[in-house]
């Protein structure tokens, strides 16, 4: 079973994801922010990261960088879910290394297309 | 409703748009209808067929666009396109490169997603289709639909289901909640009303044709004559796509299935002697008519 690490300071939206994503037949790990995601990262890389961009102590973006960074940080596909909405912002992320991004809202159809895409489904 | 009007109702969008609702589906009607009725300040179905009777033509025409499915995204199954892409594409450049022209038609276009999704994966072609000249005719019996397409204006839920990320950024602008395609893109296709029961063979022959879930609401003798009238603009070195649970066999031998790509067909150049239909089994009615 492959693994998705949701990254996420709201607990509801750790919830949903979770639903959703375990509904796909992904095990899941969670975060609360991007330090405690690299932490995640470092004892062993998953296949997904859902990634929230505003967090608190990391952002979603730096965390990105960090992870990027690793040893072997460049495997796993990360997909951006934030309510950065704007083109600036999207651009910013696929430069860093994103794979796909959702906009909030997100429902299932959003998440299944965006893995999808990515190869993960 | 009463049995009445529900066969009232399910012969005028056989007539008018070949949807062949079988006799379960009341359900649909009310929960489609209904709205429509209260928005014509009218009680309910038994008024809003008594409107239509007495020559509500406005009135019929918004009745058959309602009951019409105009579910579509963006790249809807994905391996379509692929085929479009790695496939189809590959060969018809090779094919027309003298004439350097191609014509694309989306049947059913809905709202757009279909037609512009092809016309960007055209665009992403680049210096392989750069200087030739390309249609993609875009076409559906709704001109309420006809015209979201042409505006190309897109709520942030419809561009996130199959664009990949990457297009978005490349072919949209946003405008407030909304993103709107390039004007490129949206040059690249021409829209048109078109009722598939009606004769097409104006709009000329065509290299590909996406019909994608639209003839699943229609009954057997419906598909099997417009499989035929699309045989006719079809180019004969040309390509069929259907929706994923949609298929010519059984239906017509008008065309024949890809071997090496499912849900392609291309016209079958060895028909049987009676016109095609009648050596398949369960087709010998068609054939008779």
């Amino acid at each position: 079973m492959r693994t998705c690490l949701v990254v996420d300071d709201s607990s509801v939206i750790r919830k949903v994801a979770r639903r959703i994503l375990e509904g796909l037949d992904f095990q899941i790990v969670e975060a609360e922010d991007g330090e405690q995601a690299l932490e995640i990262c470092k004892r062993g890389l998953p296949d997904a990261v859902l990634l929230d961009w505003n967090m608190p102590v990391m952002d979603g973006y730096e965390f990105l960088g960090n992870l990027r960074r690793m040893p072997g940080g460049d495997a796993p596909k990360v997909v951006f879910c934030t309510t950065e909405n704007d083109v600036a912002h999207i651009a910013r992320a696929l430069h860093a290394g994103a794979n796909e991004y959702i906009m909030k809202p997100f429902d299932k159809d959003i998440v299944t297309a965006k893995f999808q895409e990515v190869g993960l489904i | 409703m009463t049995p009445l009007d529900y066969e009232f109702l399910r012969k005028l969008l056989k007539d008018r748009s070949g949807l062949d609702l079988s006799a379960d589906k009341q359900y649909l009607v009310e929960s489609r209808l209904l709205p429509l009725a209260r928005r014509a300040n009218l009680p309910g179905i038994p008024e809003l067929v008594q409107k239509m009777k007495s020559g509500g033509d406005q009135l019929t025409t918004q009745v058959v666009e309602a009951m019409t499915t105009n579910e579509t995204f963006f790249f809807r199954d994905k391996i379509p396109f692929d085929h479009l892409r790695e496939g189809i594409l590959p060969a018809l450049i090779q094919a027309r490169a003298s004439r350097r022209s191609l014509r694309i038609w989306s049947a059913a276009c809905s709202t757009g997603q279909e037609p512009y999704s092809i016309a960007m994966c055209l665009r992403e072609y680049g210096a392989a289709l750069a200087g030739w000249r390309i249609e993609i005719v875009a076409t559906d019996l709704s001109q309420e639909v006809l015209e979201k397409s042409k505006a190309g204006l897109y709520s942030q839920f419809e561009v996130q289901r199959g664009l990949p990320i990457q297009l978005l950024v490349k072919y949209f602008t946003q405008l407030g909640e909304l993103w709107q395609l390039s004007a490129d893109i949206r040059g690249m296709v021409q829209h048109r009303q078109l009722n598939l029961l009606h004769d097409f063979s104006h709009l000329g022959k065509f290299d590909v044709i996406f019909c994608r879930n639209v003839l699943i609401y229609f009954d057997q003798d419906t598909k099997a004559q417009i499989f035929e009238r699309m045989a006719k603009v079809m180019e004969p070195d040309g390509t069929l796509l259907l929706g994923a649970a949609e298929s010519v066999v059984g239906i017509t031998d008008a065309f024949r299935p890809n071997q090496e790509r499912r849900g392609l067909y291309q016209i079958n150049p060895v028909r049987s002697p009676r016109g095609g239909a009648a050596l398949l089994p369960g087709l010998k009615v068609v054939a008779a008519r």
